[in-house]
């Protein structure tokens, strides 16, 4: 499924977000939990999603941390921190608003 | 992982694929290799499903997305990074942590030491003010320039010998400083307080090209380092004029004047450690930011150029000579060194490879107007230079201009020729670089020949 720019940006954050609350992970592994999560309905251009990590990571959201993997090669992996959590708490409630709001119309659409 | 290894083509390609990401300024070397890492993850990925690695490596990139919008995305998130920045931070221009600490410590050594010098003289008795500026004036370059070769030489491991070549260029610039006895207010005492830093500049110069003064395209970089230190500089003393500005202020407001604070220490110590420290920066910094000096020469060139004609057509069209005054000499003199400069700066920053453009017209039209400009001056001099018969400043002042005169009329020949495609743009580079020491052997004659020549007056 091919989604707008914006919805992608918009949804970025909370599943990054969500995800990690899982455990820490790195850029790949993300993608691939992203794919799997929905699917593989939401795609993702690989690359973009690096620019959205460093930018939770200056906003405090996520924190990074390079380690080896077991390939040899160095790997930043990233944690949610608390004001992560936080904030995922208030982006969940706002995304469940629009989703309640949405869901209203379509049923009401639905039964008349 | 290992299904890559033992194919050198496909790592290769990842090298190549890698190489091109570098090249943005908004990416840095830790994304490179966190994207890497994501590139190698999805083609593992990709072979394990049953694709070839070629194949995994195109569909793995292609899932990256295109550079372009890539780029963009990281500029976005790192505005900063498009601004480069003079970060002396230990790695970054890759160099080892260790290697970067002992410098820093040389060099606020060699600064510190530079400032102490200029106040040793002191504890001998000679301060500054009345008799002992003569003595401060003619000796500056050598309270510093030592030191600032010490660095180079240290920096580029030169060998004792060098070394040794090199310190006896100080001591015999010590030795005619000095035992001159010049009288007070002496023009000749000036002149040698003029030339000596100039005759000097090229001893920092074989240090700085490592004691191979002939050897490659050094002496460019030379060039190059002298116009960025001087830009450099020029910004370190106006930072250093806020601070005794605020310095004297905020004394003077508690009741304390601290005038000697000032001009006895901040200017004089600073004066000399910038020095040190503004040649550490340029050498930090010559793979960070653009250079200055070639933007200031493109920016200044028209400028200069539509000056100089506008003032030849004034002279045709009004018929008014040039009013030969004592400092005319010296004027067109700076004029002719504005010029070289100009000439010397564009050069350095052109691809000598490149075909003639608008802008090497328009240096040509410069030199030439400057030649002009200098020969009608010249003319009007001569006419009366029996009257003013032959005086230190004046033989100094024609010799200069005859120097640059030389230099200018060859780089407008080679350019003539360049811009008609008969010769290569380097022989014009080369011309210049090779013109350089006969700045400092002329200062050198000045220095050591007209004190005793024009008997100390």
């Amino acid at each position: 499924m091919d989604f707008g720019k914006d919805l992608v940006a918009a949804s970025a954050t909370p599943l990054v977000l969500a995800i990690l609350t899982e455990g820490d992970s790195y850029g790949y592994a993300i993608i691939k939990r992203v794919a799997e999560l929905s699917d593989g309905h939401v795609q993702w251009t690989d690359g973009m999603l690096y620019p959205v990590l460093h930018r939770l990571e200056r906003q405090g959201l996520v924190a990074a941390k390079w380690r080896a993997s077991d390939s040899g090669r160095r790997r930043k992996y990233y944690r949610i921190t608390k004001e992560g959590r936080a904030e995922l708490t208030v982006q969940r409630q706002q995304w469940q608003v629009v989703d309640n709001t949405l869901r209203g119309i379509w049923m009401k659409a639905r039964t008349a | 992982m290992t299904t890559f290894a033992d194919r050198p083509p496909l790592e290769e390609q990842i090298a190549q694929w890698r190489v091109f990401l570098r090249r943005r300024r908004a990416i840095h070397g830790p994304d490179v290799e966190e994207l890497e890492g994501h590139l190698r993850d999805q083609m593992a990925a990709l072979t394990e499903a049953g694709l070839a690695g070629d194949e995994a490596f195109l569909v793995a990139v292609k899932r990256m997305g295109s550079l372009d919008a890539l780029s963009r995305e990281f500029a976005r998130e790192h505005s900063d990074r498009l601004w480069k920045q003079l970060v002396i931070a230990p790695g970054a221009a890759g160099e080892p942590l260790e290697d970067t600490r002992t410098e820093t410590v040389v060099v606020l050594c060699l600064a510190v030491a530079a400032a102490l010098a200029i106040k040793a003289p002191a504890l001998f008795g000679v301060q500054f003010g009345g008799s002992g500026d003569a003595f401060y004036a003619r000796n500056a370059s050598l309270f510093v320039l030592p030191l600032l070769t010490v660095y180079f030489a240290w920096k580029r491991g030169l060998d004792v010998m060098c070394c040794l070549w090199l310190a006896l260029s100080f001591a015999a610039a010590a030795l005619f400083a000095n035992v001159f006895p010049f009288e007070t207010g002496s023009d000749t005492g000036a002149l040698t307080a003029l030339h000596l830093p100039i005759a000097l500049w090229l001893v920092v110069g074989v240090a700085y090209l490592g004691g191979r003064w002939f050897a490659g395209h050094g002496r460019m970089d030379f060039v190059r380092f002298s116009g960025e230190l001087f830009i450099y500089y020029v910004l370190i003393a106006l930072g250093g004029g806020v601070l005794t500005a605020f310095t004297m202020m905020m004394f003077g407001s508690i009741g304390m004047n601290a005038e000697w604070l000032g001009s006895r220490w901040l200017i004089p110590c600073g004066a000399m450690g910038a020095v040190i420290v503004g040649s550490w920066l340029v050498e930090a910094k010559q793979s960070v930011i653009e250079n200055m000096a070639p933007v200031l020469t493109r920016l200044f060139t028209p400028l200069f150029t539509v000056v100089l004609l506008a003032f030849l057509a004034t002279m045709a069209w009004t018929g008014s000579p040039i009013d030969v005054e004592r400092e005319v000499l010296i004027a067109f003199d700076l004029l002719l060194v504005v010029v070289v400069g100009l000439v010397l700066y564009a050069a350095s920053a052109r691809d000598p490879q490149a075909p003639p453009d608008f802008f090497d017209r328009l240096q040509l039209l410069l030199v030439v107007s400057a030649l002009v400009v200098d020969v009608v001056a010249l003319a009007a001099i001569a006419t009366r230079i029996s009257e003013f018969g032959l005086t230190p400043n004046r033989v100094a002042a024609l010799g200069e201009n005859l120097i640059l005169l030389v230099n200018l009329a060859w780089s407008a020949w080679l350019y003539a020729q360049f811009l008609q495609v008969r010769r290569p743009f380097a022989a014009l580079e080369s011309w210049q670089t090779a013109y350089l020491p006969i700045y400092s052997l002329w200062a050198m004659l000045v220095v050591i020949v007209f004190p005793p020549l024009f008997a100390f007056a």
